[in-house]
């Protein structure tokens, strides 16, 4: 166990830095600079004042050497100031953005995991029913909606039609005023709907996950032995069965990070939620490149660290890792 | 058609679902091959008496705010996405088919190198990095759908990658080896058609999802722009006038719900068909 830790820590650094190169040669390799975007408005820039603000930059100087400088900036935690008017530090900038996005999306995924375990388990038990069917059918529909249509229908419905839910920002006008309780019930109806439709979106996947790797463990020898044994059905499938079938899952908390911050862009911007994504689609609107960087990285870094949490509570879980070579 | 083909058509046909969801995209293919003799309108023509009109026996989805036919630039619409689906899943299956071969066939270093790109490029949350490449490009149609191609391919890479491994060590394969047969010849002709089952399955799939990226890239405005219709970029504007005009949010949206789900369907019935084990 010890060794199969170092061993994945070490691999941290590789990818790190594999992180890092992609991020950096997908930013460079599209064509156009921020300056244009900056200079290209006002026809009154002069060709000097342009070549300043490169020079500012640090544009002016070979790729491997702007890759140089911005990656021996990361190892101090620098991401380099945004390219946006107000010129912040682009760590300062996410930093506040970033707990917003984290909280919706721990909470989509406790509700994603904590609905879709049970209905991936209930269709396994009950395969081939009438209730198997209808969790097919809500599945399927899942997995085909856009969840950016679903959430315009929602604001539609609930929002102007009925009324009941706002549809934009976090908090009302004046909230600040309203007492604790009353401030937290705000909070809570202006994310309502972006929570339910991220956690929609994503029960589809998870939920038909779970139903196949449940069946497969049901048709295993030792479950029909159990059965033979004359065990009871309940026991069967909740002591025997249950435990196998949820190992694989473990490994799919992971997986369903980046998808899910990947999906924020799409929730923050329509809902008008200030999160990162917002912030990062604002910032490859205005070409800002360390922020556009920073949040790549960061995105994919947050990811890799809950990849290899994935793996360590799979390896605690499972004996044959555990106690196996690892 | 010959054995195994005509069995697989026959499990496939078996499963009611499946074939809907093949005929729903038959269907979809001829009307946007033949969208301009099917409708009267043409998809552009601006008409400013006829603005934001509720469905009508004339216009069947109503009219956007513009006056143009909205049923016309749904059908127009699909043309997008049909394409979209189509080349970008091309670009994935053929990006990741040739890097799982690879890393399989060769192993040792080529193989750690190789998945360690794929780890690298599973880690990032690849909305994010298509949304920084596209806008970063001239709007096109064709950059999206490479972009969608680049980005998922990783899958398929472990698919394939798998599936040779445990192909390499058959019998068959060392009869041929035995035989003298060239690296080359023994991946393309004995190894790769054997992997191609998995990697048919999760293109399928692969398609559904490449049409709902695309569609949201266009509503964010960064797909398709306007005036060439698009499903994203009609929810876009059926988004700016949701409260008046709710018609323009609804049938664009149906119709990416029904694609997408055709082809889930059709996805999970070729997989179905080629595994004798999972019977529904």
């Amino acid at each position: 166990m010890a060794n199969y830790l170092i061993k994945r820590l070490l691999m941290l650094f590789p990818l790190l830095l594999g992180i890092t190169l992609i991020t950096f040669t997908v930013i460079h390799l599209a064509p156009g600079e921020p300056v244009e975007m900056q200079t290209a408005m006002s026809p009154k820039v002069s060709a000097q004042a342009r070549a300043r603000l490169r020079e500012f930059y640090g544009l002016d100087k070979p790729l491997h050497v702007q890759y140089g400088m911005w990656l021996s900036n990361l190892a101090h935690l620098d991401f380099g100031r945004s390219f946006a008017p107000d010129n912040r530090p682009v760590l300062d900038k996410i930093k506040e953005r970033i707990p917003i996005t984290i909280s919706l999306n721990v909470i989509a995924l406790i509700l994603e995991f904590g609905l879709a375990l049970p209905i991936g388990i209930l269709a396994a038990v009950h395969r081939d029913t009438l209730l198997d069917r209808a969790i097919s059918v809500f599945v399927f529909a899942g997995f085909a909606v856009p969840t950016f249509w679903l959430a315009l229908l929602c604001m539609y419905f609930f929002g102007v039609k009925l009324n009941w839910l706002p549809i934009s920002g976090i908090h009302s006008l004046g909230s600040d005023a309203l007492p604790t309780l009353a401030r937290f019930w705000d909070l809570a109806k202006h994310l309502l709907l972006p929570i339910s439709i991220a956690t929609f979106g994503s029960l589809a996947g998870l939920s038909r996950y779970m139903r196949s790797t449940m069946l497969e463990v049901l048709s295993q020898d030792y479950i029909t032995t159990a059965r033979a044994k004359g065990v009871r059905e309940r026991v069967v499938i909740y002591r025997h069965a249950l435990k196998n079938a949820l190992l694989p899952v473990i490994t799919l908390l992971g997986f369903s990070l980046p998808a899910l911050i990947g999906g924020s862009v799409i929730f923050e911007t329509i809902f008008s939620i200030p999160g990162m994504g917002q912030l990062f689609y604002q910032g490859v609107m205005a070409r800002d490149y360390p922020l556009v960087m920073g949040i790549l990285v960061i995105g994919a870094g947050l990811t890799l660290v809950g990849n290899l949490l994935a793996d360590l509570c799979y390896a605690v879980a499972d004996p044959r890792i555990r106690h196996g070579r690892g | 058609m010959n054995g195994p083909l005509r069995e697989f058509w026959e499990r496939f046909s078996a499963n009611r679902f499946a074939l809907a969801g093949l005929w729903v995209i038959a269907l979809l293919f001829l009307l946007s091959f033949a969208a301009s003799f099917i409708t009267p309108y043409d998809p552009d023509a601006i008409d400013a008496w006829h603005v934001l009109l509720p469905p009508s026996a004339e216009h069947w989805f109503g009219t956007d705010e513009l006056g143009r036919d909205v049923l016309t630039r749904v059908i127009f619409g699909a043309r997008v996405s049909l394409k979209v689906g189509f080349v970008a899943v091309g670009i994935a299956v053929a990006v990741g088919t040739v890097v799982g071969l690879f890393a399989g066939f060769y192993g040792g270093w080529v193989d750690s190198v190789l998945m360690r790109i794929v780890d690298i490029m599973l880690c990032f949350p690849t909305f994010f990095l298509i949304l920084a490449v596209i806008a970063m490009l001239e709007p096109s149609i064709w950059y999206i759908m490479v972009i969608i191609g680049l980005t998922g391919w990783m899958g398929v890479a472990r698919l394939v990658r798998a599936e040779v491994l445990s192909l390499k060590s058959r019998d068959f394969i060392s009869a041929a080896r035995v035989l003298g047969a060239s690296d080359r010849r023994i991946i393309f002709r004995h190894i790769l058609p054997n992997a191609l089952s998995p990697v048919l399955v999760s293109a399928t799939l692969g398609v559904a999802g490449a049409i709902l990226t695309e569609s949201a890239l266009s509503f964010l405005g960064i797909g398709v722009q306007p005036p060439t219709p698009s499903w994203g970029n009609i929810l876009t504007s059926g988004k700016d006038y949701i409260e008046f005009a709710w018609w323009l949010s609804l049938f664009p949206g149906v119709a990416i719900l029904v694609t997408v789900l055709s082809y889930n369907l059709v996805g999970e019935g070729i997989r179905d068909a080629l595994d004798p084990r999972r019977q529904r």
